[in-house]
């Protein structure tokens, strides 16, 4: 057991793999000074700069160079500093990485692990704070993850680098200091599988990234509050995401409540509770609900920034409606 | 200190001249009969090819898009000819020529324009979309400039894995004019890639011209500012491609980074299939068909200076007739594939 930050939890996971598997490498701006948020911090010293790779700015490039890499035997990790400068990298990823293997009749893998930062974080305004997930979850091929503790941080992008499937990696900016245990012996992470974060029994809440702690927070008041026996789940793998368990916890509980950071209109929530909704329907003892932001461009102004978020009232709110 | 080589254009030697076809006919070529045979061979297996395609399409039996490469024949035969069999080849969606000149089999790549189970993607790619790792062709991509970066990708895993292939990305001048082809720029020679770029400036992006949409029309110089090399060379003379594809390649191998070679060719067709072409007069075309035909040059200066006979020649078109028929029959009687296929081949995790 070691207590380490989620940064240097994802710190740990590449440079684990890189230790066994020469063929795994990474590439991305500013990663030879340890990456913008120190989630590259010593790579360098130890592995050298031809094996993590710092680039121009460049991020289609950065995305293409990737690709083409991964086609031919390595396993690139490719970081794109924040999910909002990705999207100069969309081509790569959606029209080639995604769809080679397919197109190509089974041909060629492509084993890329793109990493891109998400989420809300000390007022980073409109273009440094999107959560894009749902951008990715609706392109067939790709394989998109969140992890929402240090320790998921170290066994899914381990994981994930070891995939053969190109996986978008969605780490969120504002988890980057949170600390916490990361196993020594911990199993390997099963891509598409859920977590159990919490056991309840009157409402199943699915969440993923940083609300998983804001949920977590807000089962413990509901419990103290004698307002409900909540049973939250951290979904960790959006696509493909776990099925199974969602619905036998719905099955139990006959309530369930989406929360997400991003924007509620088409996100990846909608997919959740339709899926429920359409296998679930005689079971369910209140309609399924989502939360998550308004459908608005994130504001820089603490006030502003507050007003996208899932504070405390909006959440308890939310779960009194549900056991109402 | 070495210096890298300078952008030039040897117009004497290698962009087209009037009467290229004539001057280069006037003098002995350096280039055994033998050998240019098999040059004539592969360019007019792929002339045949693409005018049964073109026939097929007109008739039904390919959909979607099909983009032609009759006129070209010469870049890709000259350059694959100074190549090994190690080396990586990536390229558009103009994409037939380049893999029957990598060694892909014509059934496999006809099968696919026809959709059937038997094509090189199982009917999954198109046209656009292929592949063979075996024969080390990284795809046709449908993205006009995208698969420049991943060409440089390509090129960083043979430098990283420390062989001594080298990668060749080819792509249009209308490619030229993207965004992502110059970062793929900067970063190839950034890090002495060995990747060699060659545009195959065919005079149109898709119907606009080159001179009516490119600032700098000369696409050899687009990598100066990097410090990469480019030669403009004659893309209609298979000879004058293959010389200078074996400089580039020599100037790759040897580490010294990337280079770029313009091949200054023509397209007979229009961009697609259901391009008609009308941006260009019919004289235009039939003038370059007439005077800088790459395979009329080749056949002439076979007859005229190595003494091939009419019967050689006849010969290897009705062998090339041979193997374009074969394909034809094996990519309509090829069976059409399951709609399970559909569902592989997607992800490995789900």
């Amino acid at each position: 057991m070691a207590e380490m930050t989620y940064a240097a939890a994802g710190a740990a996971a590449l440079s684990e793999t890189m230790e066994a598997d020469r063929t795994v490498w990474a590439l991305g701006e500013d990663l030879g000074r340890g990456g913008v948020f120190g989630q590259y911090a010593g790579l360098e010293a130890r592995f050298g700069a031809e094996r993590i790779v710092s680039t121009p700015i460049s991020e289609a490039a950065i995305m293409g160079v990737g690709v083409g890499a991964a086609m031919t035997g390595t396993r690139p990790v490719v970081e794109m500093r924040f999910a909002d400068f990705a999207l100069c990298a969309t081509d790569e990823l959606i029209n080639q990485a995604a769809k080679a293997r397919f197109m190509f009749g089974g041909q060629t893998r492509v084993p890329l692990t793109v990493r891109m930062p998400v989420g809300m974080w000390r007022s980073s305004a409109a273009q440094h704070s999107q959560s894009l997930e749902a951008l990715y979850t609706h392109i067939p091929g790709l394989v998109v993850m969140m992890p929402a503790t240090p320790a998921d941080n170290h066994a899914m992008l381990k994981a994930a680098i070891l995939s053969d499937d190109p996986v978008v990696y969605l780490e969120h900016k504002n988890l980057w200091p949170l600390s916490g245990e990361v196993p020594d012996d911990a199993a390997p992470y099963r891509i598409g599988t859920a977590g159990v974060a919490r056991q309840g029994s009157d409402l199943t809440i699915v969440t993923w990234s940083a609300t998983l702690h804001d949920i977590l927070a807000a089962a413990g008041r509901a419990a103290q509050a004698g307002v409900a026996d909540i049973e939250v789940l951290d979904l960790r793998t959006l696509w493909p995401w776990d099925k199974a368990c969602v619905l036998q916890s719905v099955r139990r509980t006959g309530r369930l409540l989406i929360a997400h950071e991003a924007v509620v209109v088409g996100g990846f929530g909608a997919e959740v509770a339709a899926t429920v909704a359409e296998e679930l329907h005689s079971d369910l003892k209140a309609p399924v609900r989502r939360i998550g932001a308004p459908k608005l461009p994130i504001g820089y102004a603490p006030t502003l920034e507050n007003e996208i978020r899932l504070g405390p009232d909006r959440l308890d709110a939310a779960i009194a409606r549900m056991m109402s | 200190m070495a210096r890298t080589p300078q952008t030039r254009t040897t117009r004497s030697r290698r962009t087209p001249a009037k009467s290229a076809a004539k001057s280069t006919a006037s003098k002995q070529p350096d280039v055994s009969k033998e050998e240019l045979l098999e040059l004539y061979r592969e360019m007019l297996l792929i002339r045949r090819f693409e005018e049964k395609a073109g026939q097929m399409y007109g008739m039904g039996l390919i959909g979607g898009f099909c983009h032609l490469y009759i006129g070209q024949e010469a870049v890709v035969v000259g350059i694959q000819a100074a190549l090994t069999g190690n080396d990586k080849v990536i390229t558009s969606y103009r994409d037939h020529g380049h893999m029957l000149a990598c060694g892909m089999e014509s059934n496999g790549v006809m099968a696919e324009l026809t959709g059937r189970a038997g094509g090189y993607s199982k009917g999954k790619g198109g046209s656009m979309h292929m592949f063979s790792r075996q024969k080390n062709f990284y795809g046709g991509h449908g993205i006009v400039g995208a698969q420049v970066p991943l060409g440089t990708g390509l090129a960083f895993a043979e430098k990283y894995k420390g062989s001594d292939a080298l990668s060749v990305a080819y792509f249009g001048d209308g490619s030229a004019n993207q965004g992502q082809v110059y970062e793929a720029f900067n970063m190839a020679a950034l890090w002495k890639l060995p990747v060699i770029y060659v545009i195959e400036n065919n005079q149109y992006a898709m119907g606009t011209s080159v001179a009516r949409s490119s600032a700098q029309p000369e696409l050899a110089k687009r990598g100066e500012s990097f410090g990469i090399p480019g030669v403009q060379v004659d893309g209609m003379d298979v000879l004058a491609v293959k010389a200078a594809a074996e400089e580039a390649v020599a100037y790759v191998r040897g580490g010294k980074g990337p280079m770029i070679l313009e091949m200054k060719t023509y397209r007979y067709r229009g961009h697609s299939m259901s391009d008609p072409a009308k941006y260009r007069s019919k004289e235009e075309v039939n003038k370059m068909r007439a005077e800088r035909d790459p395979i009329e040059r080749v056949r002439q200066m076979l007859l005229e200076k190595l003494n091939a006979t009419e019967d050689e020649l006849k010969a290897i078109d009705r062998d090339v007739k041979a193997i374009v028929s074969d394909a034809a029959e094996f990519a309509q009687n090829s069976p059409e594939p399951d709609a399970s296929e559909l569902y592989t081949d997607v992800l490995v995790e789900a």
